[in-house]
């Protein structure tokens, strides 16, 4: 939906909390499996929506290098939080899923089936602008004709998606300087604005107008709007952390002309190659595939499942490993994300939503070591 | 390429037609897939790989050693060195696999027609020179002069023996083999495959230049052609590292920018020599 059309609809209208329910009966109707926030061990996850109670109202998260917490701030808004350490990526790339099956005939002949996916298309429910960015990146890795990947395809193709532009941004977030937030511009079918009382409605699709119209929502009111834009505002001006080279290309050729910078062995010293920023980063879309064999031995089945380039299996081939040691794997990392992402998609690999610094168990931050390495040389030399 | 939008993810089931072991660990299979209509449609070209499936164990990338215009079977040389290839190795004829190819980009043919061909090989039975080997052995008046280098750990290493010596019969062709280690009765030489390179005359205007082998065969070799005013364009190289899925998903082959399943795994070296070397790509 969101990803097939360019579409022009500039008129702002209001949804208020109230009838938040309302468009889930409507999407539900529509044969949607919602998607939306709420929380669970103590962190905003993405899960089955269907009442607008299950959201996180009145509670904001405190992000920190290698720190999360939520707290209740008592303000009865349901998106006065920035994120969580994981919102669109597993709905559409999921953690593991089998690809294709094979049935072998009493002569050994195998047969094999794809695995096809029979499921409700998917809404997703007040997903932030760095993560739709993060889809359409994505996009590009899995539908990028001739090797479009079916599993993912048949998500994509599917999926329903309601963006919530940010009023508040964590300590982690830099979308600002990496131009993915904090409003969503690409990607959505509709954008809410959360304000006093409800949300700033904008349309990105014509799914997304039906949607409005099906649900007769009003139009915004001009002090709606402005309000609108004051949030919008407060979450960019607010943000304190940024990447280097507002994550241009510039990033790409500091990287890849400084691949022996002493920076890599102290932040290698620091790094514990577990694979946690890898995990949650929106963008990251490497996996591994696995075998199971039935126990009778006549099927079996071929899976993948998320992989890191932080684990020894990632780079084995026969006889060696190409990164043996945590200095390699993290300059794989950040030298993929920031610089050879260009090479092949061009653009970043990073839409800026902070959750490889907080989710890191030692709080090791991508732009202060973007920024370390883009430190002049010349100062230590200077200094001696 | 036929199968073009079933080929990335689906399977096709083959039957091993031929199965001759070469040595204790290096075995040939042919295969024929046992739909004809997709045997008589499979192509390929040199220096492309399949992915083979066994049956409960897993998928490994091979490349395809059998000149693009086979009719009846076509080949691969597999060394059983892990999970999957040890199962290969204990198959027979009969015995079905999966396959799902061709994957990558070949040896830059249209390129190299009327050149003269370099072929520097280092190690074991390397399917991507034999096949390019074969295919110039069966259209000789396309190509120039030829020259075959080849090197060896141990002379007893050196599989195909009656091939080189075959090879090294054909008009305008050269072959050099050598080994790290040799035993008396050895007819070539021995020492480093670089000091081969040292050995050959070659005219840098019209050789190309094509290698397969360890990574630090490449940069040695490379050093040595482009004194000898090789231009770095008129060398190719095949390129090897994890795969999973071969068309450019899974990640493991990425060699900084470039998937090596689906960018290579033949690479023109100015095209990979930023990274070629460095540790950790
Ligand atoms: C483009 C290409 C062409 C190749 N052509 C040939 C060939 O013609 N003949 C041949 O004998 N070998 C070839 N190889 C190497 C062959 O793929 C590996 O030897 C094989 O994957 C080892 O699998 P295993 O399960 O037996 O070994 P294990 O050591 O058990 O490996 C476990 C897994 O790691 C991965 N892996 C390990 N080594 C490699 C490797 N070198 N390349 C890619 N993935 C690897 C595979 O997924 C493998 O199943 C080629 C590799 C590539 C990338
Ligand atoms: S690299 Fe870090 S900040 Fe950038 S998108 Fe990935 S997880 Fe978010
Ligand atoms: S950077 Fe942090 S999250 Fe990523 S592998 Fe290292 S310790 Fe783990
Ligand atoms: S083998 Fe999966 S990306 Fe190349």
């Amino acid at each position: 939906m969101s990803m097939k059309m360019e579409f022009n609809n500039q008129e702002y209208y209001f949804l208020p909390h109230v009838k938040i329910n309302a468009l889930l009966d409507y999407l539900h109707h529509q044969g949607f499996s919602c998607i939306g926030p709420q929380i669970k061990q103590d962190a905003i996850v993405y899960e089955e929506l269907h009442d607008s109670e299950q959201l996180p109202w009145g509670l904001r998260d405190y992000q920190m290098p290698g720190q999360y917490r939520l707290e209740e701030n008592n303000v009865k808004r349901a998106f006065s939080w920035a994120n969580g350490p994981q919102a669109i990526k597993p709905q559409l790339f999921k953690p593991k899923e089998s690809l294709w099956r094979v049935a072998r005939d009493s002569h050994g002949k195998l047969t094999f089936k794809n695995v096809t996916h029979e499921m409700k298309p998917i809404a997703l429910f007040g997903v932030r602008s760095c993560d739709v960015a993060g889809m359409l990146i994505q996009d590009k890795a899995f539908l990028t004709e001739p090797f479009v990947d079916k599993h993912y395809q048949a998500r994509r193709e599917n999926v329903f998606v309601i963006a919530v532009n940010c009023g508040y941004s964590s300590n982690n977030c830099f979308c600002v300087s990496t131009n993915t937030g904090p409003q969503v511009k690409a990607g959505y079918d509709i954008a809410l604005t959360e304000i006093d009382d409800g949300f700033v409605v904008t349309v990105g699709s014509a799914a997304g107008e039906a949607l409005i119209n099906k649900i007769s929502l009003k139009h915004a009111t001009d002090e709606m709007q402005q309000a609108m834009q004051r949030e919008i505002n407060n979450a960019a001006t607010m943000q304190s952390k940024a990447m280097p080279f507002d994550n241009t290309r510039v990033v790409r050729d500091l990287l890849m002309n400084n691949l022996d910078h002493p920076q890599w062995d102290d932040v290698a010293a620091r790094c514990l190659s577990c694979g946690n920023c890898t995990s949650v980063c929106p963008t990251c879309f490497c996996s591994s595939e696995t075998e199971t064999p039935a126990l009778d031995r006549i099927e079996s089945e071929h899976s993948r499942e998320w992989d890191s380039c932080f684990t020894e299996g990632h780079s084995y081939i026969h006889g060696k490993v190409i990164r043996d040691d945590t200095k390699s794997r993290y300059k794989q990392w950040l030298t993929h994300k920031l610089a050879t992402w260009w090479d092949q998609f061009d653009t970043s690999g990073c839409v800026g939503c902070g959750r490889c610094v907080t989710w890191c168990p030692v709080g090791i931050d991508i732009t202060a070591e973007v920024a370390a390495i883009a430190k002049p040389a010349v100062d230590d030399s200077a200094s001696e | 390429m036929v199968m073009k939008n079933d080929h990335q993810d689906i399977l096709h089931d083959t039957i091993i037609v031929d199965y001759q072991p070469i040595t204790d660990t290096i075995f040939n299979i042919g295969l024929q897939f046992t739909d004809e209509n997709i045997h008589r449609a499979y192509q390929f070209l040199p220096g492309q790989f399949n992915m083979l499936y066994l049956f409960g164990i897993g998928e490994v990338a091979i490349s395809i050693v059998s000149d693009p215009t086979h009719d009846d079977l076509y080949y691969h040389t597999i060394r059983r060195v892990g999970r999957v290839t040890t199962g290969l190795s204990q198959l027979k004829k009969g015995d079905h696999i999966g396959v799902r190819g061709p994957f990558g980009r070949g040896w830059p043919l249209s390129q190299i027609s009327g050149k003269d061909i370099l072929i520097i090989t280092g190690g074991l039975g390397c399917a991507p020179s034999v096949s390019m080997i074969h295919y110039i052995m069966n259209r000789r008046e396309q190509f120039g002069k030829l020259m075959i280098l080849q090197g060896v750990k141990h002379s007893n290493d050196l599989i195909y023996q009656s091939y080189y010596e075959k090879w090294a019969t054909a008009p305008n062709t050269e072959v050099l083999v050598t080994a790290d280690k040799t035993t008396t009765n050895w007819p070539w030489y021995s020492g480093l495959i670089t000091e081969l390179i040292k050995k050959i005359n070659f005219d840098p205007e019209t050789t190309i230049c094509l290698m397969c082998g360890p990574e630090p065969m490449f940069l040695a070799a490379v050093q040595l052609l482009i004194e000898r005013n090789l231009p770095e364009q008129s060398i190719y190289m095949s390129m090897e590292r994890n795969m999973q899925c071969a068309i450019g998903h899974c990640g493991h082959c990425q060699f900084g920018g470039k998937f090596v399943c689906k960018d290579g795994p033949i690479f023109c070296y100015p095209d990979i020599k930023d990274l070629l070397g460095k540790k950790g790509f």
